[in-house]
């Protein structure tokens, strides 16, 4: 029986930075049974700006495989390792101990440390002193939570990534506002890309992180746009006839997958970016859509309904055989690698419910992971542990995230208006 | 004070584990005075990974330091401006110019007046209910060849994004050629789809769906 099943954690933590501020809230709804206890004490802080050890709290115990200690219950708040009494940690079960200290040096400038200690053995496992600006303390807190993630799970931590995701407001008048946001992975710092009343879809990271690209309707079609996230420099590279579409970003950069119905039906199209030359790469009567590229390039994943309804088919990325990959459910849609390419993140369609699902590769078995009724957009984090997707109910669109094995659930709440099309920055 | 020492040592077998021994050879009241100096730096001489309070100013911050994300209040400022003013015409608003054509636009009993044609799930045919429609709007283009016209095509909420688009591209396209098979010239015809992005009705139940399964003709501005 799962232990921390049921268990509603609402972290909340939109007081802290007067640097930043929340877009969400983040709600774990289903954690592992074998969450390690793990005990972070308030770090000694001289007038810094962000609650360094309440961003770490918060974020190893969103990531499910920590059952982090209540502030209230600690014997003690020790700040270096030589005031740390292990056997009282001992006794209250904690596996692990973090500990640390914040101190401003002068010119905005901070001096970050922390210990992570192991209570049982006495041992420290980890010990980092870090400097950092008033504007990055948040984020020096989540590298603080990836650094101990790692050390503790072996798995690289995700903490200090970014998400894209697309918003929609009411303004009334019938009128939406679109935006294409980023956001730290915990949803703060959003920051605006573009907006627009007319839709913005498909977000696609470029592999560095650095670019953007996106299916924007602002001239009442579709085109498809790439922008400098540093500048906000941006390039329309595909306006023709019909659908503009489904841009993804080849793993080496040079190169986007993206849908164009120019010549009748929608096909794949690989378009170098320096070149600026177009390959038709499927050429069939039917939809052809949504290409995912292989993490190695070499083959791309699509949606097809040549079979009658929508199925997930792999080609070469320099053309070739197109093979069926999907047989089970009537729909298998929106493909996703993971990032060591074994498995395939998609919407599965049974009836009336559309979920998400992974396929293992090589044995073709397929996972349904998710129990909504109209998940989509899976997009895998850049360590493969988690699945970002949106989800709905009523009127309001929300972004959650579950784990490959489907035990951890998140849901992503944003204080307002519909979200959807997350994509974890690679 | 033996517990004194005792922590001492326990804190100086924490803080490096690789060669405490070494350093229990130093005074042990030297090792008092400078313990918290010790705790950030003994170690960092012989395995700064693992041992000892690593200065981050050669690794962890480095990478804290990246500048990617700096410029991108100035993204926000430069494409959200640029694309607010040549979006501001706001949404389509279907059948506000068509209504001013003529009397048969707003007539019930007329088919022009009905200028959204619905489909089934997954699905772009047309159902028989709507031919008299599109027929008698290809007889009004075929009639007024200066007569631009616009077919939407959308699909409900269920599925992922891209498809839907697709869907909604087919849904245009058999109301395109219907009306071309009647004499509607090419040049007459636009189509966008916006897949499920613009829903009319906003519900997770088959009533919402069945009204966002459509195909909107917005006559266009002579």
């Amino acid at each position: 029986m799962n232990f921390f099943r049921k268990i509603l954690l609402i972290v909340l933590f939109g007081f802290m930075a007067p640097v930043s501020h929340a877009a969400l809230t983040i709600e774990i709804t289903e954690g592992v049974e074998s969450a390690v206890p793990v005990a972070i004490v308030p770090f000694a802080s001289q007038g810094s700006p962000v609650n360094i050890s309440s961003v770490v709290n918060a974020d190893l115990g969103r990531s499910g495989y920590f059952k982090m200690m209540d502030e209230q219950g600690m014997p003690s708040r020790p700040s270096t390792a030589a005031e740390v009494n292990f056997k009282d940690w001992q006794g209250l079960g904690q596996n692990y101990l973090v500990i640390g200290q914040v101190s401003e040096t002068g010119g905005g400038q901070y001096n970050v440390q922390f210990q992570l200690l192991d209570v049982f053995k006495g041992e420290q496992l980890l010990g980092y002193r870090m400097t950092s600006s008033a504007a990055d303390l948040r984020r020096t807190a989540h590298h603080i939570s990836d650094l101990i993630f790692e050390k503790l799970t072996g798995k690289k931590g995700v903490f200090s990534g970014r998400i894209a995701y697309i918003t929609t407001d009411n303004q009334g008048n019938k009128q939406q506002l679109h935006q294409l946001q980023v956001a730290d992975a915990d949803g703060f710092n959003p920051q605006t890309v573009a907006s627009s009343v007319e839709p913005l879809m498909s977000p696609s990271w470029s592999p560095d992180g650095k670019k953007m690209a996106y299916v924007s309707f602002e001239k009442k079609s579709a085109a498809i746009y790439v922008q400098t996230l540093a500048t906000g420099e941006r390039a329309r590279i595909a306006e023709f006839r019909g659908i503009n579409g489904a841009p993804a970003w080849s793993p080496d950069g040079t190169r986007l997958a993206l849908t164009l119905s120019k010549d009748g039906s929608p096909d794949i199209y690989i378009l170098s970016l320096a070149s600026r030359s177009l390959t038709k790469l499927t050429r069939s009567f039917a939809i052809d859509t949504e290409p995912a590229w292989s993490p190695d390039g070499s083959n791309i994943v699509f949606t097809s309904d040549r079979g009658g309804n929508p199925q997930l088919y792999m080609v070469p990325s320099q053309g070739g055989q197109e093979k069926r990959l999907t047989f089970s459910g009537d729909y298998n849609a929106g493909a996703s690698f993971s990032p060591d390419g074994k498995n395939i993140a998609m919407v599965h369609g049974n009836g009336n419910d559309y979920r998400i699902a992974v396929m293992d590769l090589a044995t073709k078995t397929v996972n349904v992971l998710t129990g909504g009724r109209s998940d989509e957009s899976p997009s895998f984090a850049p360590n493969g542990t988690m699945i970002l997707y949106a989800s709905k109910k009523g009127r309001t669109g929300y972004l959650s995230a579950v784990s490959l094995d489907g035990k951890m659930q998140q849901k992503l709440v944003f204080n307002s208006g519909e979200v959807r099309e997350p994509s974890w920055a690679p | 004070m033996g517990a004194v020492i005792f922590r001492l040592k326990h804190t100086i077998f924490i803080v490096c584990t690789y060669n405490w021994k070494l350093k229990m050879r130093l005074n042990k009241t030297l090792l008092a005075l400078t313990i918290s100096a010790l705790v950030l730096s003994a170690c960092s001489d012989t395995d700064e990974q693992d041992a000892g309070l690593t200065d981050g100013s050669q690794n962890a911050a480095s990478g804290i330091n990246d500048a990617s994300t700096s410029g991108l209040n100035n993204a926000s400022g430069i494409s959200g401006s640029e694309m607010n003013g040549s979006g501001m015409g706001g949404m389509s608003g279907s059948g506000d110019y068509a209504s001013t054509l003529g009397p048969e636009f707003n007539d019930p009993n007329n088919p022009l007046s009905k200028r959204t044609v619905y489909f089934m799930l997954d699905s772009s045919e047309i159902m028989p209910d709507f031919i008299p429609v599109i027929k008698a709007h290809a007889q009004y283009l075929i009639a007024n060849p200066g007569q631009r016209i616009t077919l939407e095509g959308n699909a409900d909420e269920r599925g992922s994004r891209e498809y839907n688009i697709a869907l909604g591209e087919q849904r245009a396209k058999s109301i395109a050629s219907m009306m071309k098979v009647q004499g509607v010239s090419e040049n007459q015809l636009e189509i966008v789809s916006y897949g499920e992005e613009k829903p009319v009705v906003f519900g997770s139940d088959e009533s919402s769906w069945e009204k966002n399964r459509r195909v909107e003709l917005v006559y266009q501005p002579r």
